[in-house]
């Protein structure tokens, strides 16, 4: 489902409504805000936040800025757009690196909250950026921590230092900075035992890591679906250990994304990556603005091509965003880039990334999950190459023999005849608007808003 | 960190056969002061029999924050207003929201308190404080339901959940919950799935001295159950408990494979489990509700159980999954300590949280 669903259903309809007024008055903008805030508050940002928020764009709705502009309501949606992007923190927070090698970064975070998987992806993700780092087990408490931890670092090539469950976590922390220096590895991930912010014993054992190898950043490990308690955790981690950034995960569930509005507004410490999904690459650089793009439907293009060159070569990247726009595609190349988007991640992300497609009615029940992928395949491969062309000549007797060809149903068949020319049809309308928003100069930056 | 330091405290002083504690940083969780509810259940067995007050006094140490701060904002704002009003309700909304109730379940209870109000003729604001109690109770009262195991051996517990919920950990406190009344206990690791589960979930099974089948990482989930239902018959055991890989609610293939299982087990059963527990850790705000209907679509889910209830100040979500599911909450995690996983139960969670 896509990224904070409720939450940009919700924000899209409400700012929709404002849409193709050539006016706005104080009280429509005042009735606006009023959802926002509800919608805001029932996606668990906390209630501080909200308030300031509202106030904020209340302030610069109301005044000068919006009223004398010519389309006021694109004026509404930019303010609350900026206001959104600034509440996670403006622009894009990177890993600060040691001047000196080794770079030492320490995750910490409630139970639960994702530590072990982030610490692996997010070596993952600086192992494919040529650093050479090592995973280090400082979870002796809970059972089987240190072997997950293993077990990742063996998926990924990647070298666990571990000295069991008998030592201090401190202590392991020191000697894996030796052992760092000596073979030379240039960042250091130390996963730490999860606890409750509120237990202070082990707050002082954290405290006590932080002095004895002082990390160069502390990284707080937030799950995204945390309600309003989240600021709670982060103030009071932040208050023992001055922690660095954020890592908000489990963003892929129908997280409201809360946590993500609140964290930085409270703390003052910006979100920094982004994780998602079960495969260990699931980890991503969160870019404030291109977030508030998709709460409100805008999008997120940027994101979706760099996927894409992640996984494919530039030319083809290019060809497919030129195809994907002009809906000149068929069969043939679904199949052909099946491979290719199964590799980028779920479709329904994808789709969640393109303009104006979270808010489209047709398209919210169209998922396509990695199951269905294989038995799509067999179906295509199933068709003639002509019907693969030119889908619509697909009739009742060939339905049949490609459902037998391919082992499936004819309401299979027909359903992914469906779900194909609704997402031909969908990208057709894209097109046609990504067209007239050009020819129109921009002068209506968020035509695609509906 | 979980019950794990308390267990190998637990383990060092009785059998000694747990992983002894090494660290300074241990050491030292180690002579800090033993809470009563340790003490407690140190007793074995009939611990459970120990006096109501025992068990209320760590029932109300538990809830301490979500209690200081939701009754204490309450309190606050009733004493600081001379009548009742507009603006009481809504900053009585406000408090309800920020304690995770909720908007909509907020708006629903306020309204209840607002006509109870009116119908009594109130006019002072300190009593609105009883009315309030007396609604939540009403919601909590109307969905509540204790775990219950039929008669038919064995009884199949199934576990599931988002990730990080706390299943594993949930499922080594029922176990030992069943094994001290005397039952013989089998585990399932039928998360196949997470590195290491299965070693996580054998630590447990050893710790608390239950069986355990296990198949390969990667295997199929649903032949793990199988395997333990047959297990469990064949070595004459009362309770079948199977844990299961987290998943988000949202991700269709997992969400299948789940249901999968559950229809294997169904299967295997000719009937259904005896429950089917959804995990929920209590600081998820209100994407609980969306887990609770997710998962509900693709597993029978039976009852809810709310975990680390002690660590957030935001308890509510207990509320508004009570009015809006209609999914009972059979169990509460408050605590490290094994029975620290207690039979959620209204009158003592609500009276843990309101009454001094």
């Amino acid at each position: 489902m896509a990224v904070f669903g409720s939450l940009a259903e919700k924000l899209q309809n409400t700012l929709g409504k404002l849409r193709g007024r050539g006016k706005l008055t104080e009280q429509d903008v005042k009735d606006a805000l009023r959802e926002v805030r509800l919608a805001l508050l029932e996606a668990d940002v906390n209630y501080k936040v909200v308030r300031d928020f509202t106030a904020r764009v209340r302030e610069r709705a109301v005044g000068q800025e919006v009223m004398t502009s010519l389309a006021p309501a694109h004026q509404v949606i930019k303010i609350v757009h900026e206001e959104l992007t600034e509440l996670m923190g403006g622009s894009q927070s990177k890993l600060e690196m040691a001047s000196q090698a080794p770079t030492i970064l320490m995750l910490v975070g409630l139970q639960g909250a994702g530590k072990t998987t982030s610490c692996a992806k997010l070596a993952r993700l600086l192992q494919k950026q040529g650093h050479r780092p090592l995973l280090v087990a400082a979870d002796v408490y809970r059972p089987a921590a240190i072997k997950q931890l293993q077990v990742l670092g063996e998926q990924l090539q990647i070298p666990v230092f571990s000295l069991g469950d008998q030592v201090s976590p401190v202590d392991i922390a020191k000697a894996a900075v030796e052992h760092s220096r000596r073979y030379g590895n240039d960042i250091i991930l130390l996963d730490t035992a999860g606890r409750l912010h509120i237990d202070e014993e082990l707050m002082g054992e954290l405290k006590a890591i932080d002095e004895a190898v002082s990390p160069h950043q502390v990284l707080l490990v937030v799950d995204a679906m945390t309600g309003q308690d989240a600021v709670n955790v982060a103030s009071s981690f932040n208050a023992n250990l001055d922690i660095d950034g954020i890592i908000l995960t489990k963003l892929d569930g129908d997280a409201r994304g809360g946590a993500a509005l609140s964290i930085k507004a409270v703390t003052g410490k910006p979100i920094k990556f982004a994780a998602t999904g079960e495969k260990l690459d699931g980890l991503e650089a969160f870019h404030p603005d291109r977030m508030a793009s998709r709460i409100l439907g805008m999008g997120d293009v940027l994101t979706l091509i760099e996927r894409a060159e992640a996984q494919i070569d530039e030319a083809k990247a290019r060809e497919m965003a030129d195809k994907l726009r002009t809906a000149d595609f068929t069969f043939e190349d679904f199949l052909e880039q099946l491979d290719q988007v199964r590799n980028m991640g779920p479709l329904d992300q994808l789709l969640d990334m393109l303009p104006g497609v979270p808010g489209m009615k047709g398209l919210r029940g169209l998922q396509v999950d990695e199951r269905q992928f294989g038995q799509i395949e067999a179906i295509i491969k199933s068709m003639t190459v002509e019907e693969r062309l030119r889908p619509e000549i697909i009739d009742g007797s060939r339905k049949r023999r490609i459902a037998n060809g391919s082992g499936t149903k004819v309401q299979d068949v027909n359903r992914l005849l469906k779900q194909f020319s609704q997402t031909r049809q969908m990208l057709r309308q894209l097109g046609a608007l990504d067209k007239k928003t050009k020819r129109r100069k921009r002068a209506r930056p968020f035509s695609l808003f509906h | 960190m979980g019950i794990s330091g308390w267990l190998r405290r637990r383990g060092k002083k009785e059998e000694k056969d747990t992983a002894p504690l090494g660290t300074d940083a241990l050491e030292k969780r180690e002579e800090a002061p033993e809470k009563q509810a340790e003490a407690a259940s140190q007793e074995g067995p009939d611990h459970q029999q120990e006096s109501a007050r025992g068990l209320f006094a760590r029932l109300k140490e538990g809830l301490s924050r979500t209690r200081s701060s939701f009754v204490a904002r309450v309190d606050t704002l009733l004493s600081s207003h001379k009548r009742i009003d507009e603006e009481l309700f809504e900053e009585l909304e406000e408090a309800l929201i920020q304690a995770d109730v909720g908007v909509d379940t907020t708006l629903q209870l306020v309204d209840q308190v607002r006509e109870r109000i009116k119908a009594k003729g109130i006019t002072d604001p300190e009593e609105v404080r009883p009315i309030l109690r007396q609604t939540i109770l009403d919601v909590l009262r109307a969905n509540t339901g204790a775990l219950e195991l039929p008669a038919e051996t064995p009884a199949v517990i199934m576990v599931v959940g988002v990730n990080g919920a706390g299943k594993t950990t949930t499922i080594a406190k029922l176990a030992h919950r069943f094994k001290s009344q005397g039952k013989r206990v089998i585990l399932g690791a039928a998360d196949t799935f997470r590195a290491a589960a299965i070693e996580q979930l054998e630590v447990w099974a050893n710790r608390v001295g239950v069986e355990i089948i296990k198949h390969q990482p990667g295997a199929d989930p649903a032949a793990v159950a199988y395997d333990t239902i047959q297990a469990g018959r064949a070595r004459g055991c009362d309770v079948v408990i199977i844990d299961t890989a987290g998943r988000l609610q949202t991700k269709t293939n997992l969400m299948r494979e789940l249901e999968k299982i559950g229809r294997v087990v169904e299967k295997e059963l000719k009937g259904r489990a005896a429950e089917v527990l959804l995990v929920v850790d209590a600081t998820t705000g209100q994407n609980a509700l969306s887990q609770a209907k997710l998962f509900s679509e693709a597993v029978d889910v039976t009852g809810v159980v709310l975990t680390k209830l002690d660590g957030t100040a935001k308890g509510g979500i207990i509320v508004a999954i009570a009015a809006e599911l209609g999914l009972p909450v059979k169990l509460i995690g408050i605590g490290e300590a094994y029975d620290d996983l207690r039979d959620f139960d209204p009158e003592g969670f609500v009276a843990a949280l309101f009454d001094a």
